[in-house]
């Protein structure tokens, strides 16, 4: 099931949270140039690395679902993209905020970083729209499979080409440019690790509650298939189970991403 | 613009800076926040749907029910 190991994941995230912020805010050193405005780093960064990183798994997991058109493996790459576009949310205002306090500015059109991930942002921004659009549900995935696999090839190659320009504000944290001493560090790596377990936690918790409700709908029809009254499916953006059985548990030996 | 932005930024003072940083994480807070109350509207959604579901298999299959119903309680010694 989906929902096996989210009780040791959601307890695994709430430690791991409590303690990255523990160590930002009681451990790690304060920064030369920015001082206690560097704390967001912490924050935003991972957000913004998780978020790019679930970009292109939903484009790894589009792949699967075109080799083997099994509808799970749709349900979960739209599961992936959808919790990174929310990640991507906080990324930008995250963003926005450490901006207006260390520059002065809200948005700085002319920094390749800021803009290519608001560009990644509002392509993926587009997935739902375009799901919601095509009514044929095998038709929907297999779109959207090739749009997440297009866009998540496009990911890496808007970060090589943003990391090759010269002309940058944005600060490096990570690279051969960064030299942050030990403890920032660690404090980075666990905050890293948080923000991953909880876009997991996430993650799961989505797929787990999909699920059961195709679980429910299908209980319905069983229920209703002798009268004249089964409930159609209408026009959604969510994948849909229904040629796998969704009375049934998912494939054994996988795990719920 | 960008020379004056690139230009040396001294560190801000605690009083100003800690706003910033308080706001971006209450803004991630909250935003996780939105996502578990969102989650737990769908959860009670999703409860009341398994209620109609048992209340239409309580229809769906009555006879058993009123079989029992209508069998006769058999004879007790107790008073």
């Amino acid at each position: 099931m989906y929902g096996k190991g989210l009780r040791a994941l959601s307890i695994s995230t709430v430690v791991a949270m409590a303690l990255a912020l523990a160590l930002v805010f009681f451990y790690a050193p304060l920064e030369a140039e920015q001082g206690f405005l560097q704390k967001i780093f912490y924050l935003h960064v991972p957000l913004a690395i998780v978020a790019l990183c679930g970009f292109v798994l939903g484009g790894l997991l589009a792949i699967q679902h075109l080799r083997t058109r099994d509808p799970r493996w749709d349900m979960r790459s739209y599961v992936v993209i959808h919790m990174s576009l929310i990640f991507g949310v906080a990324t930008l205002i995250t963003g926005s905020i450490w901006a207006k306090g260390s520059w002065g500015h809200w948005w700085v059109w002319s920094e390749p970083t800021l803009v290519s991930f608001l560009i990644v942002f509002l392509l993926y921004a587009t997935y739902q729209p375009l799901r919601f659009a095509i009514e044929d549900p095998e038709r929907q995935s297999r779109y959207a499979s090739v749009f997440a696999v297009t866009a998540g090839a496009f990911v890496p190659m808007n970060f090589i080409a943003v990391r090759l320009s010269t002309a940058y504000l944005h600060p490096r944290v990570l690279g051969s440019s960064s030299n942050l001493p030990g403890p920032m560090k660690l404090t980075f790596t666990v905050s890293l690790l948080a923000i991953a377990l909880l876009f997991a936690t996430l993650c799961k918790y989505e797929l787990t509650a999909k699920h059961t409700r195709q679980q429910v709908r299908a209980l319905r029809r069983r229920l209703a298939r002798e009268g004249d009254a089964a409930p159609r499916r209408g026009r959604s953006a969510v994948p849909s189970l229904q040629g796998v059985s969704a009375m049934s548990a998912p494939s054994s030996g996988r795990t719920g991403l | 613009m960008v020379a004056l932005v690139l230009g040396d930024t001294p560190a801000l003072p605690l009083h100003t800076a800690g706003k910033y940083v308080a706001a971006a994480y209450i803004v991630v807070f909250a935003i996780v926040l939105i996502y578990v109350a969102v989650m737990s509207i769908r959860l009670s959604h999703m409860e009341r749907d398994l209620g109609e579901l048992l209340a239409l298999s309580e229809q769906t299959a009555p006879e058993p029910a009123a079989a029992a119903m209508a069998e006769p309680e058999p004879e007790s010694v107790l008073p």
